[in-house]
This record gives structure tokens, sequence and C-alpha cells, in this order.
């Protein structure tokens, strides 16, 4: 019989099976939550903890930062994102001067850096531009495209002539008004406001157009039309290019506005009323007395 | 008998939370060699035919994802003779196939083939409730069988209901349903030593494994061993290992009867070893490469070094020739035969309708086994092989393995035993409606 005792130490014996706990490790390994966590839990635990770790100290964290910046600005500073030029389209000259005055950018300087909605946002509040785009061309050209404002009066306002677009919106001062004379005039308080009103008076003038010095908006409310000689035509608030048509209509046919003739009244339309200068009044009291 | 019924009952909800899981180990404690497959329940199968009858069987409802063999210490006679040897050659086998199949197993399917296992044969005879035959009357058919005196320091391992008889229909395999008066079922008990039983189950235990079955390997051997034919109409396996020799007679798909003789292989080895004065291992290399049991004129000639490692291996050039050792080994295997013969004789073999006998188990393989068997136990005799399963590596398909296979195919399908019908109500104790409020409070 063989000894019931351990064994003895000078003689191992050969033994195939694994120890008890070798055995329990095994089966734990087996296990597969368990396996998950020692093959991917731990690591990760380990690799978090040594970054962790290491980026507790300021110089360390001040370090990472420093080469990202450093590797960031080496890339953006690359030949292929460089914008050297800026063009601008769809300006005449003043309107791209003033462009390069809003954009004050200098060349060269890298794409990152260019915060192109702003810009345009910028070029866009320019008081002659009703849109702009802008985009980096390659070959690094900032291309900046401008729809101008198209000018259809004259405006003439407290502080002096101004160019105004159909939507009423002051384009540019002018010097005088014989400088854009192709236009029409308009002035008073609130007109821009009724600008399309005002041209459709201008439009239905015909014959009367040579005659027409502007029209004026009178107490934010109603329009005027001055010719020439200081003759005004009062037109009334409601359907007022209706009103005028008709004066028109009236000069044509009696030649009404080649009387001394000082205003029209048209501001009720069921009574038009003329208005007559002093001297033409007495020649017609002259002229209409009975004779005695 | 009730903490059998309920132990039985705890070891079959472990097997369904096994099945459940999908992976249960089996391992077949042997005298020469300890078993271990880890099987894969993938659900119901994955090539089943459209006509409902799945191939092979149906036992291809699972995978063979784990095998591992370790020579067994420890283990004489099938039974647990050193536990600290046992529990570690179980820990390699148990490891060995979990590493193979790389998955933990926590149940495992045992079967033994010691602790001098003995056959009953019990009747039990009720009369129907209602009209027709419910569950509950056979519940209370089975309760009704009459137990022997199974005696002391003994356990029940199996108890298969094996007929049923309703009036004067006897030979019914399921009588539910079925309109009559008089139920009479047939139940055959087996039973083992327990300490034999709890020796293993200490075993296991002590390597962290949940028990979710136990069964006898000669008739586990017959199940995997057998071909359906022979299960129905009569056959007796012969599973010969190493320590023992299992016996197990089938009759229409059940086991009726199973006895064990206590000799094997084992003792063949050794008496090649006492008969040419070599160590038992050299003794069971020569068994192996050339033994065999019929000796030709051609077998004088044949001349075999014995060599043993005397150290003397210059003078020590012994050697013999096969007819020799066919002269030692045959002897052994007659006398293991002829025990066979008798508890067949014992067991009234000869009245069934067919008397084919198969030999299978690891010590079956012996050259010239079959004409030797032939002259001993009638002409009827075959060698067997394990049947075929999925994933099973090809060293484990031999005749050594039959038991394992058997195993695997019995946790699959496991037969209907006595625990698997509800005890019938007037059997529970008193107490049982405070049961039941427990049963409430704790679920609810």
């Amino acid at each position: 019989m063989r000894s019931l005792k351990a064994d003895r130490v000078d003689q191992p014996r050969r033994d195939p099976a694994p120890s008890r706990w070798g055995y329990r490790y095994q089966r734990l390994m087996l296990t597969p939550g368990f396996r998950k966590l020692v093959k991917v839990g731990l690591p990760a635990l380990v690799v978090c903890g040594l970054v962790a770790g290491w980026g507790a100290r300021e110089a360390n964290r001040q370090m990472v930062a420093d080469a990202y910046n450093d590797m960031k600005t080496q890339i953006q500073q690359r030949d292929e994102f460089m914008v050297k030029v800026m063009a601008v389209d769809g300006a005449d000259e003043t309107l791209s001067a003033d462009v390069r005055t809003v954009l004050p950018i200098e060349f060269p300087v890298s794409s990152f850096d260019l915060d192109l909605e702003e810009m345009r946002q910028t070029v866009a509040a320019l008081p002659a531009v009703a849109d702009a785009t802008l985009r980096v061309r390659p070959g690094g050209i900032l291309q900046v495209g401008v729809t101008q404002r198209q000018p259809v009066a004259v405006f003439r306002g407290p502080d002096g002539l101004k160019l105004i677009d159909a939507e009423g919106v002051l384009i540019q001062a002018i010097v005088a008004r014989a400088d854009r004379s192709d236009l029409p005039l308009i002035t008073g308080d609130g007109a821009r406001d009724f600008l399309s009103e005002g041209l459709e008076i201008y439009r239905v003038a015909g014959p009367l157009l040579p005659r027409m010095r502007g029209v004026v908006r009178m107490g934010e409310r109603r329009w005027d039309v001055i010719l020439e000689s200081g003759q005004r035509i009062l037109l009334p608030y409601a359907d007022p290019v209706i009103a005028f048509e008709r004066v028109v209509a009236l000069n044509q046919a009696q030649d009404l506005l080649e009387r001394d003739v000082a205003v029209v009244d048209m501001r009720n339309p069921t009574r038009p009323t003329i208005r007559m200068n002093e001297q033409a009044v007495t020649n017609l009291r002259q002229t209409s007395a009975p004779q005695e | 008998m009730r903490d059998l019924y309920q132990s039985q009952r705890a070891m079959r909800n472990m097997r369904q939370a096994a099945m459940q899981r999908g992976v249960v180990a089996i391992l077949d404690v042997g005298s020469s060699k300890i078993a271990c497959l880890v099987l894969r329940f993938d659900g119901p199968e994955q090539f089943g035919d459209a006509d409902g009858v799945g191939s092979m069987a149906g036992q291809s409802s699972f995978r063979v994802i784990g095998a591992a063999t370790t020579r067994s210490r420890g283990v004489r006679f099938g039974e647990v003779d050193a536990m600290a040897e046992t529990e570690r050659a179980i820990r390699t086998a148990v490891q060995a196939a979990q590493k193979m199949a790389n998955v933990r197993v926590d149940h495992v399917i045992a079967c033994l083939s010691g602790g001098r296992p003995r056959s009953y044969g019990l009747d039990g005879q009720v009369d129907v409730m209602g009209q027709v035959v419910t569950e509950g009357d056979i519940g209370r058919v089975l309760a009704e069988c009459e137990v022997p005196d199974i005696g002391e320091g003994r356990e029940v391992l199996h108890a298969q209901p094996i007929n049923f008889a309703l009036d004067n229909r006897s030979g019914l395999a399921d009588p539910r349903g079925q309109i009559g008066q008089s139920l009479t079922t047939d139940m055959h008990l087996m039973t083992v030593e327990d300490s034999v039983l709890e020796n293993l189950l200490y075993c296991i235990k002590r390597c962290d494994l949940e028990l979710a079955g136990i069964a006898s390997s000669a008739y586990t051997a017959g199940i995997s061993s057998l071909v359906e034919d022979e299960q129905e109409l009569g056959a007796a396996c012969i599973d010969m290992g190493g320590g023992s020799t299992g016996i197990s007679i089938f009759m229409r798909k059940h086991m009726i009867y199973s006895d064990c003789v206590r000799m094997g292989g084992d003792h063949v080895t050794s008496d090649i070893s006492m008969g040419l004065q070599v160590a038992p291992a050299m003794a069971e290399r020569i068994k192996t490469f050339y033994g065999g049991v019929l000796a030709t004129g051609m077998d004088d000639r044949e001349m075999i070094e014995v060599g043993s490692d005397t150290g003397d291996w210059e003078r020590d050039r012994r050697t013999v020739s096969r007819a020799e050792l066919i002269g030692i080994m045959r002897p052994r295997v007659e006398e293991i035969l002829e025990e066979v013969r008798v508890r067949l004789d014992a067991a009234g073999f000869e009245h069934l309708p067919s008397q084919q006998i198969v030999l299978t188990g690891g010590a079956s393989q012996i050259p010239g086994l079959d004409g030797l068997a032939t002259k001993i136990l009638g002409q009827q005799v075959r060698l067997g092989r394990p049947l075929r399963v999925q994933g099973l590596p090809q060293a484990a398909t031999g005749s050594a393995f039959s038991a394992a296979v058997g195993l695997s195919l019995f946790a699959a399908h496991p037969q209907d035993e006595w625990w698997d019908f509800d005890i019938p109500a007037e059997k529970y104790p008193a107490r049982s409606f405070k049961r039941a409020v427990r049963w409430f409070r704790e679920n609810w």
C-alpha cells in the first residue's frame, strides 16, 4: 500500500490533474462575464488610470495642448489653405472700395481663420448691397460676389439728396439733382414707405411728365405733385393715382395748367377745386364784372 | 422513498435548467477511464425533415462540443475507492473537456457501473377513478406498487414503468385516455448501494459541479449500442468495462433487467501481469497490442518481447509466444462470459422472443471475442459500437465510449421514471395546505 501521507518532496509524483484552485481559476475564466471583465474591462481601467495619472500634472496637460495647437497651426498654414487676394464681382468702383474697407483683411491669411458667414453679413449690411456671396476659390482667392441695389428714384431728405431703390432703402448720396435727372424726385415724411405709390403717380403723368418737378408726401398721408412753375396738385389720400389721371385728362382737354392756376385741389374727388393766382383773380373779376 | 422522490425530482429540475442553459456535461466514471463529454443543446433540431421524423433517432438535437478522457485513478469495480484521486481524475477530465468546448459547465449527468446493482420487478393495481385513465391514475398506480425490501443501505437508481395493463389488455405503452376499470402496471426497480452513490456525489460536488441526473452505465450502454429492433424485440447488452461487466436486458424499448459481474478487463491485465511477471502498465500494453482469445498455429511462432523495466535491460529480454498470452487471457475472459451466462439464465433471458446479445465496452475489443462468446452465450452474438452522434471526436467513437454516448442520449431523451408522474394527492402529508400557502407567499 502506498503511503497515505503527503508525497515526499524528493520524489515528486507526476500528476496530470489540475489543482483545486487551478481548476476553479479555469472555470472562472470560462465564465463569459468575468472573461469580458478581465479581457476588456481591466486593460481599459489600467489605460484610463495611466492616462489620468499622467494628465494630473499641469505641465503634461499644457504639453499636450501646445503640441495640438502647434500641429493645428502647421496644417492650417499650408500653402493650399492660404488666401492671398480678394476679388469683388458685380460692384462698381465706389462699392468695391467700400467692400474692401469693411473687410480689412491682411493677406495672406489662412482660410481656416476666415469667418465667411460673418464677413458676408458685414458686406450685406452695406446700404448699396442687396445680397452678397463669399467663397474661397481654388488658387487662394477670396471671391466676393455682390448684387448692387438699383436706384429707382431720388429722395430729398433733411440731409440732402439720396438715391433710393424700389424697397425704399437709401443707397447713396448725390450732390445735385442734375446728376440723376433721369430718375423721379420724391420727398416728404413717410414717402419712403409709399414709394411705389409715388412712382405710380409719375408713371401716369404722361404729357405732364416734363413739367413735373417732383412728388411730395404731405403729412404722411397724401401726395402733392409739384410742377415747374410752382403749381401744386393736391391729391386725396384715397386713390391718388385716379385723381391724378383726372387732372392729366383735364389738362389735355382744357389746358388747365397752362392757365394762371396756383393749386388744383383734388382732395375732395367729388368737388375738384382750383385756386388761382391773385393777378388772375383780379383779371377774372374785371373781365367778368358787368359793364356799367 | 419520499426522500428519493424529492431528490430525483430535484435532479430532474436541474436537468431542465441545464437544457435551458444549453450546456450540460456527461461524466462516465469507469474503472479504467473517466470520460467527460460536453453537450450543447440547440433547441429544436436544425435539420429536421418535413414529415416530422428527425434524423438519427432524434439525438441530433444536441452536439458534442467537448470531449476528454483521462486514466481513472482511484476507481475499482466501478466504485470510488480513493476519493481524492477520483476527484482529481474527474477534475482533469472536466477541465480538458471544458477547455475544448470553451464554455463553462455547471451541470453534470453521471453514470456509474458499480454498486452491486439489483433489479426488482414490481406491479401495482388500482381501480380507475373516472371513465378514462388520466395521468393521476398513472401516478396512483405507480404509487400503489408494492416496494420490496431493498435492503439496508441501498438506494433506488431507476424506477421505470415498463408495462401497463387495462382490465384484460396488457402491453399498453400509454393507457392515458383509454376506457377501463382496473389499471395494472409493471415497474422495473433498480437499486445500488447508497454509499457508492454518495461517494460519487461527493466527488462531483467537490469539483463545483451540480448533479443533474444519474444513471446506471449498463443501461446507458444498452441505449447507445442496441439498435432499435433489438431494443424492441429483446436483447441483452454486455458492457465489458475495466473493473466490472454490466448486463442489461431490453424488451419493448425498456430495460427490464440489469445486473453486474464484478470482473472486467483490468482482471485480464492483472492476470497477464502476474503470469508474465511484468509491470501492470506493460501488461496492459501487451494486452492491447497482442491480446486475443482464439489461438491458431501461427500464434506459436509470433514472439512478443515482454522486457520489463527491472533496470537490467541487457539481460532481461524475455519473450513469450502469442499463444502463451492467449492461454493466460482466455480463461479469465471465459470466466467473465460464463458468469454473464449465469446471470442471464437467472434473469430468464431464454424466454425472450429474441435472444440477441451485444458485446460492447472497452474489453469487448479483444480480437476473437465474438467467436468465444458465441460458444458460451449462444449464436446470436455481435459486437456493438455506440451510435454516432454529432460532433463526437473520432477517438471517442469506439466501443469503450458506449456508456458515455448512451448517457448523452439519455440526457436528451430521458425515460419516464416513477418520479416524473405526480404523486397522488392523498399521499401528500397533511401539511400540504400549509405548503401551498407558503408557495403562494414565496411566488407572489
